[in-house]
């Protein structure tokens, strides 16, 4: 029976995008490789194989392990990193159920799982094609690792957690594009036909020059994960990786990242000064480690345009995840995916019943580029420019101080332990009564 | 033998003491420790016609045959369960007595399900997977001794219309729906507080329009063929399709009609980015919701607790 599609979120429903997947996997095989594909060394296997690696296995990197072997190209999963062996297991298991349908796309040997804060190199050395999906603070080492092994990458933002990481990730970027080496960066915004179709008329001067942004990730709070007498400190806080700097970023790094992403994408520049507030308003235990729980940022681009950024983990208050951004002939509102004059005229609105699957766009774009051989993507240095103006945001509500961009990139701050070992001491440990300390505006600096 | 309604739709037993002291009339159900009241309204038991007829405007071809079909007597929420209602069981700090054993709470979506239409105050509960609506069910009956469950689609077209054979519980007039009704043509695109239209006839809000409902039935197009002539109800077999029913806040109205049915879709979690997905909530269906009824005879606590085993732990993660 025929129904109209009554969800504004999606066109087709998902027997039907495993039918037609399953149909064009068995055409992709026939498919010819471009002679470049055999030089770059793109396939390490026979038939061209795409062999993939998944570093990080939790819930997000079995998502995405599971997304790039539902492509239409011969994806192999060939192995497997994480920190936690329980993980792994759990990961593994799910990608084996997801994949019950095309079973010969899991080919993960026992000897290729590899647990601890090492394995991901083992990992990576025997993939065409690297997943990066652990905790955030980890990403520069793991990329510039997959790149100094040549292969290429899918990445989850956001890219690091503190500038002396987006320094690291800016160089390795420029090593992946002598290499040739695709590099996606799941800011899913960009692989969104309805972010694209804005853009696009952005371009074409539909709301005239962009006069002012305002972003949003207000939502309520996140998982915790509670202690157990025998984690060390460590292993605590890589369990409740969200509520430590190093590893998280703090969340308007980790999640509010994407809205400050769309505010730079559609300036197409990223803001030179950062200045703002913040604090724990409501999540004030020793379970939210040292993140605040709102943050307020000004940002600011060179030709005086200003985006106010907000976010805010609070319970029963507004919540709002959106970009609005305003010009000098109208205003988009992103989520609605409309295009408005400043008379309130409707002047664009995107069929949202359209095509919108970001989280597989972003696989399908990937994978298809390598097969054919081609070098389409390179994301790494928007995901380090996104990742860095959160980072100055955060830089700036901590220490009530204006920062500025180019003297954070170059401050070499860095958040990491010396030694990334299960009885390492983490960069941050809990007093007495198990509190950690956060920052105080006024009295937190980074810059005398 | 799944076409087959449970004792539990109408109840063949003698029933706990406690939920047959209540008059069937409307009243407050109190949930212990809180000052959260749910508004409860008598449904008496009858005989109507399941289904819409062929000539009616904007049907789709699972609305019918029309079947004659007896339901007994229930209570249901005079509305939709709300946020205010739903997060004294989702959320640990507004309910500080520990959860029955083997019952989970809910986990916090990683992002905002409301879309910022509103949570607090009265907005109805909306984006949680049917295995969310029924085990706030069991959580309910735990709390309050009283058997809720979700209604069956024969149920919720019943009370629906209200004694009505017309399109909407009003009439045949889609011009007169937005008095009764949030639908695309007045919703502006968003949920509404629950309430601030017009009732049914049988002090029924927002069974139309707003957010959608969650029944009990797995879906299939030719049900009605089939189904049972007495509380029917289509057993699942599936955690999907599930019937949802009443429209929603985008729908036009001929989505937005008393017989009008829709599947869900396991693609109304499609922007759920990790694996596992959530068993509780859908990324994607920011316009389904729920109510709950109450049957007037109740199931022995035996019998509650193996409709629960049968219905939810069969089907955990259901959407």
């Amino acid at each position: 029976m025929e129904k109209e599609t009554r969800s504004q979120f999606h066109d087709q429903s998902r027997r039907d995008f495993v039918k037609k997947t399953s149909i064009l996997a068995g055409a992709a095989l026939a498919a010819p490789y471009l002679s470049q594909a055999a030089q770059t060394n793109y396939f390490s296997g026979a038939a061209g194989v795409i062999k993939i690696a998944l570093v990080g296995c939790g819930g997000r990197g079995t998502g995405a392990a599971v997304q790039a072997l539902s492509t239409k190209q011969n994806v192999q999963l060939v192995a497997m990193a994480d920190a936690f062996a329980d993980r792994l297991d759990s990961s593994y298991k799910e990608i084996v159920e997801s994949m019950k349908k095309t079973p010969e796309r899991v080919k993960v040997a026992e000897a290729d799982k590899f647990v601890g804060f090492d394995g991901y190199k083992q990992a990576i050395a025997k993939a065409d094609v690297v997943i990066l999906t652990t905790p955030p603070g980890f990403r520069p080492i793991h990329f510039e690792e997959a790149i100094a092994q040549g292969k290429h990458v899918f990445m989850e933002k956001p890219v690091a957690t503190d500038p002396a990481g987006i320094a690291k990730v800016l160089e390795t970027a420029e090593k992946a594009k002598a290499k040739k080496l695709n590099v996606v960066v799941g800011l899913q915004r960009h692989y969104m036909t309805s972010y694209r179709e804005l853009h696009k008329r952005v371009q074409d001067g539909m709301i005239g020059d962009i006069t002012s942004i305002q972003v949003w990730w207000n939502q309520g709070a996140l998982w915790v994960r509670e202690r157990k007498p025998e984690y060390t400190e460590m292993e605590y806080q890589m369990r409740n990786w969200y509520y430590f700097n190093w590893l998280c970023g703090d969340h308007i790094v980790e999640q509010h990242i994407h809205n400050i992403d769309v505010g730079n994408w559609f300036m197409g520049k990223t803001p030179v000064t950062a200045v703002g507030m913040g604090g724990r308003a409501i999540r004030t235990g020793p379970e939210a480690g040292e993140i605040f729980d709102h943050h307020f940022v000004e940002y600011r681009y060179d030709n005086g345009v200003v985006m106010n950024s907000q976010c805010r983990h609070w319970k029963d208050s507004v919540s709002k995840v959106d970009e609005e951004i305003v010009g000098t002939k109208g205003r988009i509102f992103c989520d609605r995916a409309q295009i408005v004059d400043h008379k309130g005229k409707v002047l664009y609105q995107f069929d949202r019943k359209q095509h919108n699957r970001p989280y597989q766009a972003e696989h399908d774009e990937l994978f298809e580029a390598i097969a054919n051989g081609q070098y389409k993507f390179q994301d790494a240095q928007m995901g380090a420019e996104a990742t860095l103006s959160a980072i100055i945001g955060r830089m700036a509500t901590y220490s009530g101080q204006q920062i500025e961009w180019e003297k954070a990139l170059k401050s070499g701050i860095n958040l990491q332990p010396s030694r990334y070992a299960f009885d390492a001491p983490p960069p941050i440990v809990p007093d007495a009564q198990g509190n950690y300390a956060y920052a105080k505006p006024g009295i937190t600096r980074y810059f005398s | 033998m799944r076409r087959t309604a449970l004792f539990l739709l109408g109840g063949l037993c003698a029933a706990a003491a406690q939920a047959q002291t209540t008059p069937f009339e409307a009243y407050d159900q109190k949930i212990e420790g809180t000052d959260v009241t749910i508004k409860m309204v008598p449904v008496k038991a009858g005989e109507f016609l399941l289904g819409s007829p062929a000539a009616e405007k904007g049907r789709s071809a699972d609305e019918g045959p029309q079947k004659k079909v007896k339901v007994d007597a229930f209570w249901m929420g005079a509305y939709e369960v709300t946020f205010d209602q739903y997060d004294l069981y989702a959320d640990k700090d507004k309910d500080k007595s520990p959860l029955p054993d083997g019952m989970t709470r809910p986990s916090p979506p990683y992002i905002d399900l409301t879309l910022g239409m509103g949570k607090s105050g009265g907005f109805p509960a909306n984006s949680m997977s049917q295995y969310g609506a029924l085990m706030y069910c069991r959580w309910l009956y735990n709390k309050t001794g009283v058997f809720f469950r979700l209604p069956t689609e024969a149920e919720w077209e019943y009370a629906c219309r209200a004694g009505s054979k017309t399109a909407y519980p009003f009439g045949n007039e889609a011009s007169k729906l937005k008095e009764f009704a949030w639908t695309a043509e007045n919703s502006e695109d968003k949920y509404h507080k629950v309430g601030e239209l017009k009732p049914n006839a049988w002090g029924l809000y927002d069974m139309l329009g707003n957010v959608a409902e969650w029944t009990m039935d797995q879906y299939e197009a030719e049900a009605y063929k089939t189904l049972d002539a007495t509380n029917p109800w289509l057993k699942p077999t599936d955690k999907t399709p599930r019937t949802v029913r009443g429209g929603n806040y985008m729908d036009a109205a001929a989505s937005v009609r008393s017989a009008s049915r829709l599947m869900s879709d396991i693609a109304w979690n499609d922007r759920d980015p990790q694996i596992p997905k959530s068993k509780w909530w859908n990324a994607d269906a920011p316009f389904v919701g729920f109510r709950i009824v109450r049957p007037l005879k109740q199931p022995t606590k035996a019998e509650a607790e193996q409709f629960f085993a049968d219905a939810i732990d069969q089907f955990v993660g259901s959407r």
